[in-house]
């Protein structure tokens, strides 16, 4: 079974919420996110999604522009990230989601694309310029492949678009709480429960909720509302300042704790 | 003889073809489709079409002349040439077209806010223009690299009320203008219109801002008609996204006997960075919201680009010309820096018309091309717009002092 939707069984079977934690591959370098991938593990993350890096990432704030900045200049490229995983995969069964560009898909051919994620052992894809409408027969090549196909629905979707959204997904729906580039926020939108609710009527596919989430209290609070938090710029943000520590992965792993067992204690 | 014009695409998603469609992030695609919706409402309204024309007609000071470039047709002894002067809109350039109905447009949806992303600047001083004249407010996004190079446009978006920001990731150019001209749409999507400047992007700007622009190639098809009583032979016109170029070419698509040809970036060569010819050393890819030629690595990164023009400077060309050059029904081709350098010169020289480093792209062209056509053929290059944000640019590249 994909290793995202038995995630999501156990957690339902625990009467637990998913965290969900994403970082930019190859920041600093990919050594790292071996590191990051597997202390995460330890640390309570239930899936990771890796953003791959891109030139032009013009759905993401600066943190996570930056990011991709770095990953680039470490040299990262999708086979050397798929290799990264085939080694995480060696010692983790962390359910992985590569958090995408099309473009990046797109150059080497979808079918190649997606077989050679699932060999190395990727869960999940989500492609962010990628709107049901443009996805060709993305979805079967996923499906065959063992992948989940992950969809974004955002606070200006409206509901009968919505409805066939989530119809098609797979693995889990992922709600952008706002309006806006992926960053961090102070407040967690007003509106969330009533458009989790929304969702909730379509399908029976868990929502996890992202964009903005940057502390304990608030993904303890979308927590509570939906069936799992993102959290990424804030981990990114604490990647950026202690990139060069050697105590970067004890820092991060005691960040992101922090954050999971606010999740985990609802 | 191709049919494309028959074919009357894009289609209902927007493709031309394999090109076209709409790759955006979700917040971004039910306002794609409003607007969609709304544009092809105003497209059948007889109040916007006339709204629209008063505009052009009575601001913008439409119809430009075809006018008969006499010295530079005798100077390179072949066919004979037409400058279709949309340099001498209001602004400068053929971009105010396009900004003049996307804003019209925008007030129709009770947008409060407008956006745009600027290259050599036109584009955003069109929009800040326009903008000033309707009372909106108006935020332009331009590479800091870019706001250097045309720096009389920054003081000019500036003067009409504008805030530029400048763009400082990446290689700060027209392409990062881009994105985070996307960035901020996606932010404040609720009463914000981005004017998108060029016939690029997510469906429906490609076709949107053909058709704004298509008034280029309508007027020239009726002023040739009058004038020489019959067709031209050749349209040549310079392409970055391709607004002007297909502005031009449309109205010609079915009029088998018209050959059109594309004139791209050069730069210094083509080789990797070098250059923006899209056609030349590019490959189908999906960047910024839309299918098409772009210049990229092996992995799918965006490469950097090069040209003297800050606004042909970019990685991706309009869907509608990649359809077109796969239709055979226009032909692409490039000039270099150098080329388009010596054809600013000559027009300044010869005909007493300063054009923009853009545009001289397309004079270059019909430099090589004109002197192998009879002197009965006809030639109508697009004059897209006017070079003075390029004269100091162009006063340091060929080494012009100041009096002493």
């Amino acid at each position: 079974m994909n290793r995202i939707v038995e995630r999501f069984a156990q957690l339902k079977r625990d009467g637990k919420k998913a965290f969900v934690v994403y970082i930019g591959a190859g920041d600093p370098n990919l050594d790292a996110t071996r590191q990051l991938a597997l202390a995460f593990d330890q640390a309570g993350v239930d899936i990771l999604e890796l953003g791959v890096p891109f030139s032009d990432p013009l759905a993401d704030g600066l943190v996570n522009q930056l990011a991709a900045q770095r990953g680039l200049e470490s040299g990262t490229t999708p086979p050397k990230l798929l290799e990264t995983i085939t080694s995480i995969r060696k010692q983790s069964s962390i359910p992985v989601v590569l958090y995408i560009y099309f473009n990046l898909i797109h150059k080497v051919g979808m079918e190649k694309f997606i077989a050679d994620a699932a060999r190395a052992g990727v869960d999940g894809l989500l492609v962010l310029d990628l709107p049901p409408e443009e996805s060709d027969n993305y979805e079967a090549l996923m499906s065959k492949a063992g992948l989940c196909h992950i969809y974004l629905v955002a606070p200006t979707t409206p509901e009968d678009r919505m409805e066939k959204i989530v119809k098609r997904g797979a693995g889990f729906i992922y709600y952008i709480s706002r309006e806006g580039v992926t960053g961090m926020q102070t407040q967690v939108a007003s509106n969330l429960a009533e458009q989790v609710a929304k969702i909730r009527a379509h399908t029976s596919l868990p929502i996890a909720v992202g964009f903005g989430i940057s502390n304990p209290e608030q993904a303890k609070a979308v927590a509570k509302e939906a069936d799992g938090c993102v959290v990424g710029s804030a981990v990114v943000n604490q990647i950026a300042q202690h990139g060069k520590s050697p105590e970067l992965v004890g820092k991060l792993s005691a960040f992101v704790k922090s954050l999971a067992d606010a999740v985990k204690t609802i | 003889m191709s049919n494309v014009a028959a074919e009357n695409l894009p289609d209902a998603q927007g493709h031309f073809g394999p090109y076209g469609g709409r790759y955006v992030p979700e917040t971004l695609m039910h306002p794609l489709q409003e607007l969609e919706a709304e544009y092809f409402r105003a497209q059948h309204d007889p109040d916007f079409q006339r709204e629209l024309s008063y505009y052009l007609r009575e601001f913008v000071g439409r119809p430009t002349p075809l006018y008969f470039a006499e010295r530079l047709t005798k100077d390179l002894g072949g066919a004979k040439i037409y400058l279709k002067r949309e340099d001498l809109n209001h602004t400068g350039a053929h971009k105010i077209n396009n900004a003049m109905g996307q804003i019209l447009l925008a007030k129709r949806m009770g947008k409060t806010r407008i956006i745009a992303e600027t290259g050599a600047g036109q584009h955003g001083v069109a929009t800040a223009t326009v903008a000033a004249m309707f009372g909106l407010k108006c935020v332009i996004y331009m590479g800091a690299v870019d706001c250097q190079r045309q720096e009389l446009n920054v003081y000019r978006m500036k003067m009409l009320g504008a805030d530029v920001v400048p763009v400082h990731a990446g290689q700060k150019t027209l392409k990062e203008a881009v994105n985070e001209a996307m960035r901020d749409w996606v932010t404040n999507v609720r009463h914000t219109h981005y004017i998108l400047g060029t016939a690029y992007g997510a469906h429906p700007y490609p076709v949107m801002v053909r058709n704004f622009q298509r008034v280029i190639g309508d007027e020239a098809r009726a002023q040739i008609l009058e004038k020489e009583k019959r067709l031209p032979d050749l349209l040549i016109a310079c392409v970055g996204g391709g607004s002007n170029a297909i502005g031009l070419f449309y109205p010609f698509l079915d009029d088998a006997s018209v050959k059109m040809v594309g004139v791209e970036a050069g730069g210094l060569g083509i080789q990797p960075e070098q250059h923006a010819a899209r056609f030349q050393g590019g490959s189908l890819g999906v960047l910024q919201g839309t299918r098409s030629y772009i210049l990229q690595d092996e992995f799918g990164q965006i490469q950097s680009t090069h040209s003297v023009s800050a606004g042909l400077d970019y990685a991706a060309v309009g869907p509608e010309h990649a359809w077109l050059r796969d239709a055979s029904r226009a032909e692409y081709t490039y000039a270099t820096d150098d080329q388009a350098l010596a054809a600013f010169m000559k027009l300044a020289r010869l005909e007493g018309i300063i054009p923009a480093l853009e545009s001289s792209h397309a004079v270059a062209e019909c430099m090589v091309r004109a002197p192998k056509l009879g002197k009965d053929a006809l030639i109508i290059v697009n004059l897209s717009g006017r070079g003075d944000k390029d004269v100091a640019q162009v006063a340091a590249k060929v080494g012009l002092q100041m009096p002493k």
